[in-house]
């Protein structure tokens, strides 16, 4: 990141935007003092010199608090510690007062959690929840928000923002960074759009409709925002028909409901419904992810058992997890081991690839999904999200599978990646594999999946094709029916 | 133009060298090698002569450093695995050692102290040492993956109890082998003047390096390392791996086995390959192997082995007492250690930096 | 979620269990396991077992363990490890023999170099940890060939030291009434403890306080539950580190000087394998090496309990050496599987 001045005002909500590896998270680790910044000043209100701040603890005297997009709380200490840690005057530790005062912000801000509770037995969601808690019991004059939405659903959203602007009106300044554009527009003042590294600008956000907006953080016109699919992309081969995959009354530890489902060759299809509605559940059922229960799978008509992944991948089917950077990436490996590991394993313990072999896998894909690395022996740990994510992507293409599965691919990474997957899902599809493809944005399923499974509470409840595929019908579903 | 590439080129292949992770290791061994030149440069002489069996016999400190530290780079092979694996250490391998020469010498005696011949072939007691050391390798290997304890606790059950499993196998005797046959591995072979421990940890070099060419061994337990459950999700079974990691390591220690109660002909339990575990360990550390796991580089803790025992042999020569040895030992890791932290390395080259600059600023003005 | 409310109605033990943090559940688990072991051996072998000064015997003997142990807990909350602990008590043990018998120094002088070891052991490996982020187990294993290095480089062998001041000090019995026994004669014999207990025991008092209320103390298991969140959190992390490295080497010294206090004399082959014993003990008493998870008092119980079953296994006559060593390693190998088991059952949910 070089050369970036950043104004935040009292009371504004002021969002940071940018594609992946544009530098907003280096701004703001460099904001709350985790990375050193090499030039420059930070300056704060009521201050006449810049601010020094070269650790974590500096920027919390300074009155900046923030929460970042991985829960950054100690997950041995009961809730109540973990809002309360590191805070204060004194060397001892008062256990009722602090559980007191705990418990009435977990009140004030319903939160479901009690404050003696260890953290590690809360959900992620609540996790969330008790870090933001957290901050915004700081009494801080700047709030960071890095991305604290991606992993709450549309209730606790709608709450979080309601606490926002309750702080701005007490005038604290709030930095918000989110791939949400829905979100920016819906609370924030100021847009600030990062490319590269580099300031594009500050703007007024009547000034800034979305397109322009998106232009902004690409650097590009964007005209394919809407409609990417046509018939053009419709597989139609002569085993269009064929049922690729089914599963009967399929069950896994991971505390679904049994469920019924299947996918046809060349067809896009997709599980929606609220974040925790069991989504990625069935897919990793499917996949042998979890250990299965009850159920029975078939392929192309034949009875098969995937007990475990390994048994998906040798029946054609693969997998690219939710959460890239725990289930995806081997961060310490180069770019060309994450790409052929799959296939590799599937090959065999005792047929390794020749480094010839490897290279050529590695490039080709490189070239074809346009991953920007410096080469095929750099970690994938050091390139940015959407790049990590189109070498997993690549990973399971080179498996050539007959059923690709993609449980939110497109999360956390930058509008014109994003784009450039669902394309490539639809142009995968069109030459006859089928997919399925799971993402927190409908709009994102509409635009690809021709059928759509609805989940809720852990249940298949309903299946929409045609022209029930509409924002609305979904919700509806989604909400329980036809109410 | 040309000549300033050449020149980023020279610098991003010294670079290139500083990064790699041999240099370390290979440094220390040099710098050893120059002090010891510079000392008393008779250090290095080797002679051939014969010993007092008549059998030709290369003799030298090298040699000796060769021969003894033999064991330890066997250790080293199996250490780097388990910790690449399952990201951390297995302590026990010194009490396994016993374990495994105890069994030897209880196959090769047949529970007599000090029988005139051989109750049993020497491959019998070999493979007997090798099974029961992977067994006990597979026991730490299931207590580490499939019941989770962190390796170093897991294997502090084998370590306290070792040695008494080991004096127990023998019923608290210590047999003694007569058969000179059996002390080749140990010592000589006739004809061959190069000690037998040393072509025996080549051999097991070869094997390793074999295995890694044409296994897949190296990237699997790599990746399990890296990150066990984007790995299960590849098709690995991380568990398996970890457990393997063990087995193997169970396989070395009957090796290093075999060699430690050949020297000898017989056991002591309470000193045999004593302390041997942390030297192991340590030459995973030296060779620049991350002990939390991951990516990992076998020649470099081998050498790291090699520059513990000539560290060792260097000290015997100055006449440290072998007790008061590992007081140097400590001196001398906490200075390589301290030198090839990343921390200190970056202290040490922005200082760099600085002093340039300075300099610069200094011919200016 | 629903599912949850729902059953936690009644309360019923499983419930509990899962209500509480893992360090509580581990304790509770370590504590009821000893009176457990402790009143079996009561019923099934009496003897000695019935007398209190069985008991008294084992702090006796442990005292010096139970401290060092409470340091090596510390660390381990704090994420790290620190084996040097057996070697920088045989250092002090000599240390202070040397200049009581050969120099002929004072008490007070020779409790001031134990401090002193201790102090620089854990000065310098704490630098080396917390700020140049060196594995704490290279460092501190450096550090035990030193001070067993060190300690024969003092001394070569062993030796009973005859200061008449110290041996004055080691003979010193603390009698506690009512709870002495009559022997075989029917003589009334008191019951008594060694100074060192009293040390011991203020030491877990002190450190159980530290570690539960006050914030350094919650910056521990801060730190060892997940280091990076901690300090996002805003603790130090560093100072925190190292000064979970300074107390354990202070208390390794504090452990020396009762050690030698216990033992009276000086030896390079003392206190061989104390750090396994206390890393056991550690274990055994709750305190996970993963961090963040642990506690004082169970560490206390996981020593009595780690001598409780070789007492246990020398009385049931299993005399032969090997008895020993094999029956620890059985208790702690069921320690860590039921540990893991009921960890991993509780966090299934």
């Amino acid at each position: 990141m070089q050369n970036v001045d950043f104004t935040l005002c009292e009371g504004e909500i002021h969002a940071l935007m940018g594609e992946n590896g544009a530098g907003k998270s280096t701004l703001i680790k460099v904001l709350t003092g985790v990375y050193e910044k090499d030039e420059g000043e930070i300056f704060l209100k009521g201050m006449n010199k810049a601010a020094v701040i070269r650790s974590p603890q500096d920027a919390q005297k300074l009155g900046i608090s923030t929460v970042y997009q991985e829960i950054t709380l100690c997950p041995n200490l009961s809730v109540a510690e973990n809002m309360y840690i590191a805070r204060g005057k004194g060397a001892g530790q008062n256990w009722k007062k602090m559980n007191a005062d705990a418990d009435k912000i977990l009140k004030s801000l319903d939160i479901p959690a009690k404050a003696t509770q260890q953290l590690s037995s809360c959900s992620i969601a609540i996790q969330q929840m008790v870090a933001i808690a957290r901050a915004v019991d700081m009494d801080c004059k700047v709030l960071i928000l890095d991305e604290p939405t991606s992993s709450l659903d549309e209730q606790e959203v709608q709450k979080l923002f309601g606490l926002m602007r309750d702080l701005k009106k007490r005038g604290v300044g709030i930095i918000f960074v989110t791939h949400f554009l829905d979100q920016v527009y819906e609370v924030s003042d100021k847009i600030t759009v990062l490319r590269d590294g580099k300031l594009v600008g500050e703007y007024e956000i009547e000034t800034l409709p979305r397109v322009k907006l998106v232009a902004k953080m690409l650097g590009k016109e964007l005209d394919d925002m809407e409609e990417i699919r046509d018939d053009s992309l419709v597989y139609k081969g002569k085993d269009a028909d064929e049922t690729v995959f089914e599963a009967k009354g399929l069950q896994s530890n991971a505390g679904i409901k049994p469920f019924d489902f299947y996918i046809k060759r060349g067809e896009v299809n997709g599980f929606t419904g609220l974040l925790g509605s069991g989504r990625s559940e069935c897919v990793r059922a499917i996949f042998g992810a979890d250990r299965m229960l009850h159920g029975e799978v078939k392929k192309n008509g034949k009875k098969i058992k995937i007990s475990k992944p390994i048994d998906a991948m040798k029946n054609g089917i693969a997998y690219l997890p939710e959460d890239r950077k725990i289930d995806g990436i081997i961060g310490d490996l180069s770019v060309r081991e994450n790409i052929i590991l799959a296939l590799q394993v599937l090959k065999g313990f005792f047929k390794p690839f020749t480094k010839a072999q490897a290279y050529k896998f590695a490039d080709e894909y490189i070239k074809l999904l346009e991953i920007k690395t410096a080469s095929a022996d750099t970690p994938i740990k050091s390139l940015s999200g959407g790049n990590q994510q189109k070498v997993i992507l690549a990973r399971w293409l080179l498996m050539n599978p007959e059923y690709l599965i993609l449980d939110e691919p497109t999360r956390g990474i930058d509008i014109g990646t994003k784009i450039e997957i669902q394309k490539l899902v639809l142009k995968l599809a069109s030459e006859g594999m089928s997919v399925t493809f799971i993402s927190s944005e409908t709009d994102e399923m509409l635009r690809t999946c021709s059928r759509l499974v609805v989940m809720r509470d852990r249940k298949v409840v309903g299946e929409l094709s045609g022209e029930d595929l509409t924002q609305n019908k979904i919700m509806s579903t989604i909400a329980g029916g036809d109410r | 133009m040309q000549k300033n590439n050449s020149k980023s080129s020279v610098a991003k292949a010294f670079s290139g060298i500083f990064r790699n992770q041999l240099f370390i290791p290979i440094a220390a061994l040099l710098l050893l090698a120059l002090f010891n030149f510079i000392m008393d440069p008779s250090f290095f002489a080797i002679s051939f002569g014969h010993n007092s069996a008549g059998n030709p016999v290369l003799s030298g400190r090298l040699i000796t450093i060769l021969d003894n530290g033999s064991e330890l780079a066997i250790l080293a092979i199996g250490m780097t695995l388990v910790t690449a694996a399952s990201g951390g250490q297995d302590i026990s391998v010194g009490a396994a050692i016993a374990i495994a020469g105890s069994v030897i010498l209880r196959v090769l005696c047949g529970g007599q102290v000090s029988p005139e011949h051989l109750q049993a072939p020497i491959i019998v007691g070999f493979l007997a040492a090798c099974i029961v050391a992977m067994l006990f390798g597979a026991f730490n290997g299931v207590l580490v993956a499939y019941f989770k304890i962190q390796p170093m606790v897991a294997t502090l059950i084998l370590y306290t109890a070792g040695r008494s499993i080991a004096s127990w196998i023998n019923n608290s005797q210590l047999p003694i082998v007569n058969e000179p046959k059996f002390g080749y591995f140990g010592g000589l072979i006739p004809g061959i003047p190069i000690p037998t421990p040393f072509i025996i940890a080549v051999i097991c070099m070869i094997v390793m390096a074999l295995v890694l060419k044409f296994t897949n061994l190296g990237l699997y337990t790599q990746a399990v390392g890296i990150n066990e459950s984007s790995s299960k999700l590849n098709g690995l079974n991380p568990k398996f791996i970890k457990l393997l990691s063990f087995i193997i390591l169970g396989l070395c220690v009957a090796v290093a086995a075999l060699i430690k109660v050949s020297r000898v002909s017989t056991i002591n339990y309470s000193v045999v390959a004593k302390d041997i575990e942390m030297d192991a360990i340590l030459a995973v550390a030296l060779g620049g192997n991350a002990l939390s796991g991951g990516k990992f580089s076998m020649p470099a803790s081998i050498i790291g082995a090699y520059v513990i025992q000539f560290l060792t042999t260097t000290l015997y020569k100055f006449n440290v007492r072998a007790d008061a040895l590992p007081a140097y030992k400590a001196a001398v890791i906490i200075l390589l250690v301290v030198l090839s932290a990343p921390v200190v390395r970056e202290k040490l080259s922005s200082l760099g930096k600085k002093l340039k600059s300075g300099t610069r600023v200094k011919e200016v003005g | 979620m629903k599912d949850k409310k729902s059953s936690s109605g009644g309360i019923s033990i499983g419930a509990r269990i899962k209500g509480m943090s893992d360090t509580n559940l581990l304790l509770v688990i370590t504590i009821i396991v000893f009176f457990v072991m402790y009143i079996g051996a009561m019923v099934f072998q009496g003897g000695s077992f019935l007398k209190p000064q069985a008991f008294l015997n084992i702090l006796n003997q442990q005292a010096a363990l139970i401290i060092v142990s409470c340091g090596l807990s510390l660390v381990m909350i704090t994420g790290g490890i620190d084996i040097s602990v057996g070697g920088v008590v045989a250092l002090v043990s000599m240390s202070c023999a040397v200049y009581l018998d050969y120099l002929g120094g004072n008490i007070v002088v020779s409790i001031l170099i134990a401090l002193a070891i201790g102090l620089a052991f854990g000065l310098v490996q704490g630098y080396l940890v917390a700020y140049l982020e060196i594995q704490p187990f290279i460092v501190t294993l450096a550090g035990m060939f030193f001070a067993r290095g060190m300690t024969t480089i003092v001394h070569t062998n062993p030796f009973n030291v005859a200061n008449e001041k110290f041996v004055k000090l080691k003979d010193t019995r603390i009698t506690i009434p009512f709870l002495g026994s009559n022997n075989a004669k029917g003589m009334y014999i008191p019951a008594y403890i060694e100074i060192g207990v009293i040390v011991a025991l203020v030491i877990v008092i002190v450190f159980f306080c530290l570690l539960r209320w006050t914030k350094l103390g919650r910056g521990f298991y801060a730190v060892g539950g997940n280091q990076y969140s901690a300090l996002m959190l805003g603790i130090n992390v560093k100072r925190t580190k190292f000064i979970s490295h300074l107390l354990s080497g202070i208390l390794a010294g504090i452990g020396g000087f009762v050690y030698f206090l216990h033992i009276g004399s000086g030896s390079p082959s003392h206190a061989t394998g104390m750090e396994m014993d206390a890393i056991a003990s550690s274990i055994i008493g709750g305190t996970m090496l993963t961090g963040g998870v642990g506690n004082i008092i169970g560490t206390f119980f996981g020593v009595l309990s780690l001598s409780t079953i070789q007492n246990i296994v020398a009385l049931a006559g299993l005399d032969e050496p090997w008895w020993i060593g094999i029956t620890r390693a059985a208790m702690l190998c069921l320690f860590l599987v039921v540990q893991s088991i009921i960890i991993a059952n509780k966090n299934k949910d």
